[in-house]
């Protein structure tokens, strides 16, 4: 039986290179990352006290001498501090929104482009696009990576941009009708909202010429991808990339969808423990470190993603050598402590995917009302679980608090909303809600 | 109707049947801290949801059991006797009466309306149809 979503296609021998061709490759590439990183005088000072030159790289477990770049180090090297070439030679500019604290900016330069759509195309063309497809793409476009890393990505595969950017969702789904893209693009969590939208408006989103979508820029579950393909009759790829690396391309599914590649000719990704920041043991999770082994720009070395997620080295069905990774499940500072319990938003998710009744929009709040944490989940019901019994509603609340018990392990109060209660996102769903430090 | 238990939410639905010339027969609601449900009859039902639906409400219909009764001491204990025998429960019930003659009309949600309508037929109670107590209601 055929396990793939969809035809099964590659586009670069990089893909499916033997592993010890590849080790070589990323080994020459670990070296000229360390020479052009001579040229970032933060980068220069900590070579420099630890004694380290490009010939000091023999193996690629070498890469553990290099130090660690965090979301910090950007900030001290404000604006545009890590980058290797004259500004001069940038092409564009990208940058973080800065939602959590202030800005940072990454560099390009013409070649870093290229490279980038060359790796968003892999991606693509993994999950479906081909030449001649529309694909209507519904991220920010901006400082935000994800509007014109894609855009250039489905110009790189030879297929058609439609160019919407996030928001108006009335209006994408007019598009969508006029237009019959092959494709979308946007978060997850943004097409369960035209998905909405669209049967509001009365169109059916399975009626729709949609056949595939590819989604990133946030966290989501396996059962949240079942839920759309039904909802809108497709099949959705997952792909992974921060802007501080490059933007989407540094992974992404395979026509098998069991885990994404990364793309190893370009990115050295580590998995360690956040604690002891020693490696993890292959399928364990832990926070993924990533060296960028071709960026020109702003060479970044060790970046501490805060991303956790596992590595998954055996062979793909699909023919990829490339290691893949799962799902990124959390991140180490979005990772709620409640009570001493470690809770993941994800986790919550996953909870309430379980629970018949209950939809995707969903909002964690975490208060200390009385030194005691007490963490509030509110989600909206599927209209056709509404019930005039008060015991069928109290049935459906007791089994939603039950399977948060079970799935995270915390005890967390459960709100009933109606449908179309909370906030609707076009980029990034807000979930958490931590009011515990506002109230001292 | 499912409602968020927050001051204001009551009127809403009650202020836009208004506007629509609906009159409301009879109301009930059933609240926890954090939600209510609001369960109303009103004659035109359909024109109703349509109006409630247009302003972003969920609205479910529900199938009710109106009963006749006898309107004078014991005549509600029978019909729960009636239903206590066949093991039944009453998830709700509407606290008021239509006078008709001397019968009154009490509305109930049984948990499970056929059994219920069966038993209490067999019993010689009798069970008026929406459109008969539509017709009662306006007397």
């Amino acid at each position: 039986m055929n396990t793939f979503a969809i035809d099964n296609q590659i586009l670069d021998k990089e893909e499916t290179m033997p592993r010890t061709e590849l080790q070589a490759l990323q080994l020459k590439r670990l070296r000229e990352t360390v020479a052009r990183a001579m040229n970032v005088p933060f980068y220069k000072k900590e070579f420099a006290e630890r004694g380290i030159t490009p010939d000091s790289i023999q193996t690629l477990s070498d890469v553990r001498r290099l130090p660690f770049t965090t979301k910090e180090d950007m900030r001290s090297n404000y604006p545009l501090g890590l980058c290797a070439v004259p500004r001069t030679e940038l092409a564009r500019i990208h940058g973080s929104s800065g939602t959590t604290g202030m800005p940072t900016f990454v560099g390009y330069t013409h070649q870093d482009l290229k490279t980038w759509a060359r790796l968003c195309a892999r991606f693509l063309v993994a999950g479906g696009l081909r030449p001649g497809h529309t694909a209507q793409i519904a991220f920010g476009y901006g400082l935000f990576t994800g509007g014109f890393g894609l855009h250039y990505g489905v110009e790189e595969v030879g297929a058609a941009v439609l160019p919407v950017s996030s928001g108006n969702t009335t209006r994408q789904v007019q598009l969508m009708r006029d237009l019959q893209p092959d494709a979308l693009i946007c978060t997850p969590s943004y097409a369960l909202n035209i998905a909405e939208v669209a049967r509001g408006m009365g169109i059916d989103p399975r009626t729709l010429s949609l056949r595939f979508a590819h989604f990133g820029g946030e966290m989501w579950t396996e059962d949240m991808r079942r839920q759309i393909e039904a909802e809108m009759d497709l099949a959705a790829f997952n792909n992974y990339g921060l802007s501080e690396i490059i933007g989407p391309g540094v992974s992404g599914d395979c026509a098998a969808r069991s885990g994404m590649h990364i793309q190893e000719d370009h990115f050295l990704v580590e998995c360690l423990d956040p604690e002891s920041l020693e490696p993890t043991e292959d399928y364990t999770y832990g926070e993924l470190v990533i060296t960028a082994l071709t960026r020109e720009a702003m060479p970044m070395i060790r970046y501490r993603t805060r991303d956790i997620a596992a590595l998954d080295p055996c062979v793909c069905e699909c023919g990829r050598t490339t290691v893949r990774m799962t799902r990124v499940m959390g991140r180490t500072d979005d990772m709620l402590i409640i009570r001493g319990v470690n809770v993941f938003p994800s986790q919550i998710e996953e909870a309430l995917f379980q629970v018949e009744g209950t939809s995707p929009h969903y909002l964690v709040e975490v208060n200390r009302p009385d030194r005691l944490d007490e963490i509030t989940v509110k989600v909206e019901l599927r209209p056709e679980f509404l019930s005039d019994k008060m015991s069928v509603m109290q049935t459906l609340r007791d089994s939603i608090v039950r399977r948060i018990q079970t799935v995270a392990g915390v005890h967390a109060k459960v709100e009933l909303l109606a449908p179309q209660t909370l906030e609707r996102s076009a980029g990034k769903a807000v979930r958490v809600i931590d009011r515990r430090n506002l109230q001292g | 109707m499912f409602l968020e238990n927050k001051p204001g939410r009551l009127s809403e639905p009650c202020r836009l049947l208004a506007d629509a010339g609906i009159n409301i027969l009879t109301l009930s609601v059933a609240d926890t801290q954090q939600f209510g449900i609001l369960r109303l009859i009103v004659p035109d039902w359909e024109a109703a949801k349509g109006v409630l639906e247009k302003a972003g409400f969920v609205v479910n219909v529900t199938e009710v059991v109106a009963t006749e009764v006898v309107d004078q001491p014991g005549g509600l204990a029978t019909i729960l006797e009636i239903i206590e025998e066949v093991g039944l429960n009453i998830e709700y019930m509407y606290a008021f009466t239509f006078r008709c003659n001397d019968k009154a009309v009490i509305v109930f949600r049984f948990d499970n309306n056929d059994i219920a309508v069966t038993a209490l037929q067999a019993k010689g109670i009798s069970v008026v149809g929406g459109v008969e107590l539509y017709e009662r209601a306006r007397q």
